[in-house]
């Protein structure tokens, strides 16, 4: 039985990290996509990318100062919850994590400010270079983050000595075995997640004005990212998949729901795995295809949980469904794709009001397949901190209960508080057309005022009009 | 002969803490002085000044924590759980702040709202910083590899007063940047803030000066004894020179000097602290040697930094260079 000063800190770490976690799923894409819309404004000197550009910019923005802000927190979080973990890890992990600021944080805020208020001041070529410097720097940090954390799962290169993980080879520490597969499909997920976003703001405003050019551009830009990376997602999903049922299939065999080890096991589709009785209740299956899909081999053998100790167990009940979420997400963008190269092709792209109202109604959905991706992952690799190594109970910091009760209590206040608003202003810039949006920044009138009123400048109902 | 690396990387860990008080220092104390300027049109410029620079002075501080993280994993898992309250609370603070920032732009209905939230953060986030730096001289109390203290031992009067300090001290940084900075109404507002808080910054000095010795008897040692106290005696000497020339800056309606000599006292107060500290990464008994990662993860990531720090100091400079100069009242929002 854990003690609550141990759930309580699980609890908050969980609850931080969720939060975090969409920000940079958001801008990894988003900076990208930037990146991508002043490149084709530099080079097709059409105007319609710059009126784009400045309106994700916006967006950008605010994204990036929350998930900055949310950032801050994980990385003192491990020291103040996470003690005894942050002690044993540390010279394993820690360069990894001052590699990313270093190659990626100072990148991404040190050219920020270029970014968002620097055209007029730089000009154009050096403000290219900026977005795509912060482009780079958010891929940077993705590379750095998402090794460590595969670490955890798949430790390699390392050495035990005076209580700590010590690292023997780095090359091997950095490119541990699940790190390229986590690398490309959290990658492929943000930059999907970015995609529907832009898919479902370019649908909500064609849905008021077929004809508007920025919203046509922007969903068809959205549209052709959805039909040809969901179906690379769910390649390198399936490749992940097989990674982690090599080195973790305790896990795999929780997200399937599957309790007895055996050959040619079913592919169960619906099931409420209990952990008490160690068995699936309603399970509704199809016999091999479990087999077929983990092992590519009819009668493959596959192995269950009880092939492990009750604790050593991840929590079934809890990834059976969230990896179910995550994979129905996944199929149904691959499906908006193929019906958006339909539409293409019978250049109906822009008109049809039940496709519209289909992408519109999914511009969330990367952020819950993020989010459901994430819980499968993590609270699969459960009760471990490191894999196999050491224990979740053994690495947390000796903090009292309810001085960790007070903290998440904070926590939750403030991050729903913050971020709840966050959203709410999130909303509100991506409801306002693009094409009314400032045409005066193209044309350099407000080349001063870039510097001096940042974002009120960049508001376009700035002028002294009320909402 | 090799490379001492826990004393290399302790002082690139102290550049990077200087890096960040300095710099999120200024912009945490525009915040602080909100209270004292009550136009919202002066107050849009104050928050206009550090816009474009704000993110890159934090991520200092995250280089502080995952560099801590890196090097001294002992100190940063014993030190940051021994003071959980005031970190957590500066994390919070820090949250508010940051958001406050870009939402009082885009909300001009909440907008007082959120600079309530911006002063209270910033001002939350300064004092919990300076808590965290008391409690750190105070000494941790460790039994093995963790920490064995109670969960007030952070709370003394040392603490409350170098919290106290620290947001005296950022308020007179944020004054010097926006002296610099501004102009008109605005900057002889901010002129006039500054030499009550130029004293109240050398009061806290010249306080907690006296006052650290008295914690532990170590750092009395390192002060007064011979022949220390002769080679250190400049140290409170160069305190009264800045002091003094920041003074008659400040009476001269001088624009850069004050920020500089601002930023001069605390690398001077900066230094006296090192002093005291060293060689502790866990103070009273941790050496940073006994708290460093071994030198392969040392090694590996000072390859790194060596290469890295130039390049952000350098692009860090440009974007400050493209963003010099006056920010002017020319408003496009009313």
């Amino acid at each position: 039985m854990e003690s609550d000063a141990l759930f309580l800190s699980r609890l908050q770490f969980a609850f931080t990290v969720s939060f975090h976690i969409v920000l940079p799923s958001f801008t990894i894409g988003l900076a990208s996509y930037l990146a991508v819309l002043e490149g084709l404004w530099l080079w097709r000197r059409d105007e319609v990318y710059l009126r784009l550009f400045k309106y994700w910019l916006k967006i950008f923005a605010l994204s990036f100062g929350m998930g900055v802000v949310s950032g801050i927190v994980l990385s003192y979080q491990f020291g103040t919850n996470w003690g005894p973990f942050s002690d044993m890890v540390g010279p394993v992990l820690g360069p990894l994590m001052g590699y990313e600021v270093l190659s990626a944080f100072f990148l991404e805020a040190g050219f920020l400010g270029v970014m968002l208020f620097g055209l007029n001041r730089v000009g154009k070529r050096l403000h290219f270079s900026a977005t795509l410097m912060v482009a780079v720097g958010t891929l940077f940090s993705a590379f750095w983050i998402l090794s460590a954390n595969s670490w955890m799962h798949t430790p390699a290169g390392y050495g035990f000595e005076n209580d700590q993980f010590v690292p023997k080879d780095w090359w091997s520490i950095i490119f541990n075995p699940s790190f390229p597969y986590r690398l490309v499909h959290m990658v492929l997920a943000a930059y999907l997640t970015t995609a529907f976003v832009v898919g479902g703001v370019g649908a909500y405003h064609l849905l008021k004005d077929r004809g508007n050019a920025a919203a046509q551009v922007m969903f068809s830009m959205a549209m052709w990212m959805a039909a040809l990376v969901a179906p690379l997602q769910i390649l390198a999903g399936d490749l992940h998949g097989l990674n982690t049922l090599e080195h973790q299939p305790a896990k795999v065999a929780a997200m399937e729901g599957h309790w007895q080890t055996r050959r040619g096991a079913p592919l169960v589709l619906f099931a409420i795995p209990d952990m008490q009785a160690e068995e699936n209740h309603l399970e509704l299956a199809i016999p091999k295809l479990g087999s077929m899909i983990l092992t590519h081999a009819w009668d493959g053998e596959v192995q269950g949980l009880k092939a492990w100790p009750p604790d050593e167990r991840p929590n079934a009940t809890l990834i059976f469904w969230t990896f179910r979420v995550m994979v129905a997400i996944g199929v149904l963008m691959v499906l908006v794709g193929l019906a958006s190269l339909w539409l293409r092709f019978r250049r109906a792209l822009y008109e049809r009001p039940w496709f519209l109202r289909a992408v519109l109604l999914f511009s969330p959905a990367g952020f819950v397949a993020v989010l459901a991706g994430w819980i499968t992952t993590e609270v699969g690799r459960q009760p471990w901190l490191v894999y196999g190594l050491l224990r979740i109970s053994n690495g947390v910091s000796p903090v009292d209960t309810p001085v960790v009760a007070v903290s998440l209590l904070g926590f939750v206040v403030v991050y729903c508080l913050v971020f709840g608003a966050g959203i709410y202003y999130l909303l509100k810039l991506m409801q306002r057309l693009p094409a009314v949006v400032e045409e005066g920044l193209a044309s350099g009138e407000i080349t001063r005022a870039a510097g001096i009123t940042p974002l009120a400048s960049l508001t376009p109902d700035s002028g002294g009009k009320s909402r | 002969m090799s490379i001492d690396l826990p004393l290399v990387w302790a002082a690139l860990l102290a550049f990077a803490v200087l890096m960040y008080v300095v710099m999120d220092g200024f912009d945490l104390g525009i915040g602080i002085l909100f209270p004292f300027i009550k136009q919202e049109h002066d107050r849009d410029v104050m928050v206009n000044t550090i816009a474009p620079v704000w993110d890159g002075n934090e991520t200092w501080l995250i280089l502080g924590g995952a560099g801590l993280f890196a090097v001294f994993p002992l100190a940063y898992s014993v030190v940051l759980t021994a003071l959980y309250a005031p970190l957590i609370a500066m994390l919070l603070a820090l949250v508010f702040r940051g958001v406050a920032f870009e939402f009082r732009f885009r909300d001009p209905a909440h907008k007082h709202w959120w600079d309530v939230a911006f002063m209270g953060g910033s001002s939350l986030a300064a004092f919990c910083q300076g808590i965290v730096l008391g409690a750190y001289l105070q000494g941790i109390r460790m039994a093995g590899r963790s920490y064995a203290g109670g969960w007030f031992d952070w709370l003394t009067p040392f603490s409350v007063f170098t919290g106290l300090a620290v947001l005296a001290g950022y308020a007179l940084l944020g004054a010097g940047w926006l002296v610099m900075k501004t102009e008109g109404e605005l900057q002889a507002r901010i002129y006039q803030l500054m030499l009550p808080l130029a004293a109240a910054v050398l009061g806290a000095i010249g306080i907690v000066s006296l006052w650290t010795p008295l914690l532990n008897e170590a750092i009395a040692e390192r002060w007064f004894s011979w022949p220390n106290i002769v080679l250190l005696s400049p140290m409170p000497l160069l305190v009264a020179t800045a002091a003094f020339a920041l003074y008659r800056a400040i009476v001269k309606r001088l624009e850069v000097q004050p920020f500089v000599l601002s930023l001069l006292l605390f690398l001077l107060s900066f230094v006296g602290l090192a002093v005291s500290l060293y060689p502790n990464a866990i103070p009273p008994d941790i050496s940073i040697w006994e708290a460093a990662a071994p030198d392969a993860s040392l090694g590996f990531l000072l390859v790194g930094a060596l290469v890295l720090l130039p390049i952000i100091l350098a692009y860090t400079a440009y974007s400050y260079w493209v963003f010099r100069g006056k920010v002017r009242a020319t408003d496009h929002y009313h």
